[in-house]
């Protein structure tokens, strides 16, 4: 007792009172966070860490490095523009017999064609003779194919050499290294990258404005009608919700093909002859329709929950103050809100821009987007590099859209249904 | 809203043309589910209402799609359906095979998700919760990242440890649809948490409940139908998930969503439509329990609606 100061608060037990207290939040800090920690350890387990192994994925690539390490070690010892003599090309052929005997030169070959297309070949052709080759090894790799004497193919596995390189993400924008190293954009024809972003993003915020322009009318009637109504119109808002997204997408190809519901009452009608049947699927319209019914509840469902709690006698007071029907909305009850506009805006734009399974189903080749390339690389021309490349681009922007939806809007005003 | 005795002429005409305008919104949401209901029944394999439909021909009609279900790939169809006809289709029909895969995967995952979540939300909604907003941001990322994104990361990292030759069946497609889950089942159960009296559990403690049965009697209740809801949530989300199975399930684990995928993408004949009707039919069902367990929920914390 004596150790503490004369006038000092303390507790019962004769602690100090700011530290019995600043121990016991701690306690309760403590237990709070116990309790959510499984749920964060799970999240960083198949969530967080599988999302960082994207982004090391798409500026690591050892395809070449790993199988080919005396060429590695060459390209380090000699500087760029070192004619490759005859020791080189040894370097070279005994990297290829080790590689054809671990069954790895394809992989090399594929790391080799992500950066010069067409050269693939060069290497399957060579790992099946690599055994058969004798020096002197220039003469006798040359044989088999000239282009092994070309400097590009040099150049080019100087570059790959390196297993951690920016070349995905100079190609997720349509850009390259030439040969001097400098970085330049690709060819006219091979450009598709940045145009298939900015579709995206186009697309994203056509089908946004749309969702805004069909959301506000009926958000605006579930508003202001009578609970017991309004809850009734609700369920035709969230059974859409509700529904699985394969079984929209499936009614909207049946409705909009050609020989579907919506063409053939338009036949039917008169409004269009039988050989001039619409193509409304497998292109752009075909994502826009789909995805917008897809999303409209999202929209919805934000702006009804700003709507709701607008009291109707803000526009009677406007009206009766003088105001026309037109200046009261404008003026009074459109600027309430617009919080839900935000809301109901970014969340719609934030979900349609990483959309996959709707594209790819009914948007064709004009209408599919970078989530569908992102599959492609996975699945077709294994490319993972590039995948996770364009995925790091589109996470960036997706999660600065996030951001500015927690600073206007908070995550914690999500809500669901 | 009904139409002040006031109004202009213009007014009038407005009012009638938003109510018009709603109702063609209205349309556009519903009228796509309800489409497929009608054509599952179809007698022909055509995707569009044939003459005989129209006319309410009852040869137009049938049911060879849903029995297709039972039958397809190769269960016998000319044989007497008893017990061993319908064991048979129990184990070799590919569509009843996916609909016990998926219920099996959504229902693990709904487990891990709605016990983890549960736990984190009652942690998230104390006031003394440290790093509040960011540790929030990233337990409800799962729903904002893209589904292609995170699949992606899961190709890697399973490929990385080989998480299909552990021998646990669908250990990877379950971890990551509880991941999915997660979000809704933290914003469900935070929501009922939402104005939540921390001096109630209090006052039990002060009755001289223990912590436990504090938590069990006076927190649970409240908490129980958001449980539900986000439970139902995540249990959808796994039952509609289709990236994550196509990329990282192994070829043997054919979910519903994934059965349909294929059906789509190779040769989409109306067993899709009879499917997808069976499918709307449990989503109805889902919607109306979540809208029961939303309003038992109100009542219970005295917000009832007016």
């Amino acid at each position: 007792m004596t150790a503490v100061d004369a006038g000092m608060l303390t507790t019962a037990d004769g602690r100090p009172l700011k530290d019995a207290l600043a121990r016991a939040e701690g306690r309760a800090k403590r237990r709070a966070f116990l309790l959510v920690a499984p749920l964060l350890i799970f999240i960083l387990v198949t969530f967080v860490w599988p999302i960082l192994q994207v982004l090391e994925q798409s500026v690591y690539n050892p395809k070449f490095s790993d199988n080919m390490p005396g060429m590695v070690s060459w390209f380090a010892s000699h500087p760029v523009g070192t004619e490759p003599d005859e020791a080189a090309y040894a370097t070279l052929v005994g990297d290829l017999k080790a590689a054809a005997e671990a069954k790895t030169v394809a992989v090399v070959g594929e790391r080799v064609n992500y950066a010069l297309p067409g050269t693939r070949s060069l290497f399957t052709a060579v790992g099946r003779k690599a055994k058969t080759l004798e020096p002197p090894f220039k003469e006798s790799l040359i044989a088999v194919d000239p282009k092994w004497g070309d400097p590009d193919l040099w150049g080019v596995m100087r570059q790959v050499a390196k297993p951690y390189t920016g070349d995905f993400f100079l190609a997720a924008v349509d850009l390259e290294r030439d040969k001097n190293g400098s970085i330049v954009r690709v060819n006219e024809n091979e450009r598709v990258y940045v145009n298939l972003f900015l579709r995206t993003f186009a697309m994203s915020a056509f089908i946004t404005a749309i969702c805004l322009v069909l959301a506000y009318p009926v958000a605006h009637l579930l508003a202001v009608l009578p609970l017991r109504q309004s809850n009734l119109l609700m369920i035709l808002v969230l059974l859409p919700f509700w529904t699985s997204l394969l079984v929209r997408t499936t009614s909207w190809m049946v409705l909009l093909q050609e020989q579907g519901v919506i063409n053939n009452i338009l036949v039917a009608l008169g409004i269009i002859s039988d050989d001039g049947r619409l193509q409304m699927i497998n292109n752009r319209m075909g994502t826009t329709i789909a995805m917008t019914h897809i999303l409209l509840p999202f929209m919805i469902l934000p702006l009804y929950s700003v709507m709701r709690p607008i009291p109707p006698s803000y526009v009677r007071a406007a009206r009766s103050l003088g105001a026309t029907s037109w200046t009261a909305f404008r003026r009074v009850y459109f600027p309430q809100t617009v919080p839900g506009i935000g809301a109901g805006t970014l969340l719609v734009f934030i979900l349609s821009v990483g959309y996959y399974i709707t594209p790819a189903l009914v948007g064709g080749s004009s209408g599919t987007l970078i989530s569908n390339l992102i599959a492609f690389h996975v699945n077709k021309s294994n490319n993972w590099s590039m995948a996770a490349a364009l995925a790091t681009i589109l996470l960036v922007a997706i999660l600065i859209l996030y951001w500015l939806y927690d600073k206007l809007v908070g995550i914690d005003k999500l809500k669901l249904g | 809203m009904s139409l002040p005795v006031y109004a202009s002429p213009l007014e009038r005409v407005w009012y009638y043309t938003f109510r018009a305008i709603c109702a063609l919104v209205f349309l556009f949401l519903i009228a796509p589910i309800l489409v497929v209901i009608p054509l599952s029944f179809n007698a022909e394999a055509f995707f569009t209402f044939t003459q005989k439909m129209l006319h309410f021909d009852p040869s137009g009609y049938s049911l060879r799609w849903y029995d297709l279900l039972l039958t397809f790939p190769d269960v016998p169809t000319d044989v007497p359906r008893d017990a061993a006809w319908w064991a048979t289709v129990w184990r070799e029909a590919a569509w009843v095979n996916a609909a016990k895969n998926s219920v099996i995967v959504g229902f693990f995952a709904t487990i891990i998700a709605t016990t983890l979540g549960t736990l984190a939300a009652l942690g998230l909604s104390r006031p003394e919760m440290p790093f509040r907003k960011v540790i929030m941001a990233i337990l409800i990322s799962p729903m904002i990242v893209p589904v292609i994104i995170i699949t992606l990361g899961l190709f890697f990292f399973y490929s990385a440890i080989e998480v299909n030759k552990w021998g646990v069946p669908y250990l990877g497609v379950i971890l990551a649809h509880a991941t999915l889950g997660i979000p809704f089942v933290i914003i469900t159960v935070t929501a009922t948490l939402s104005g939540f009296d921390h001096s109630l559990t209090r006052a039990a403690a002060n009755l001289g409940a223990s912590p436990t049965r504090a938590f069990l009697k006076v927190v649970m209740p409240l908490i129980t139908p958001g449980m539900i809801s986000g439970a139902l949530f995540a249990f959808v989300t796994s039952f509609d998930e289709v990236v994550v199975v196509l990329f990282v399930g192994r070829n043997d684990e054919q979910t519903i969503p994934r059965q349909m995928w294929n059906g789509i993408r190779e040769q989409i004949s109306p067993a899709i439509l009879s499917v997808a009707t069976i499918l709307v039919i449990i989503s109805i069902g889902l919607l109306a329990s979540v809208e029961l367990l939303r309003r038992r929920g109100e009542r219970l914390r005295g917000m009832s609606p007016q």
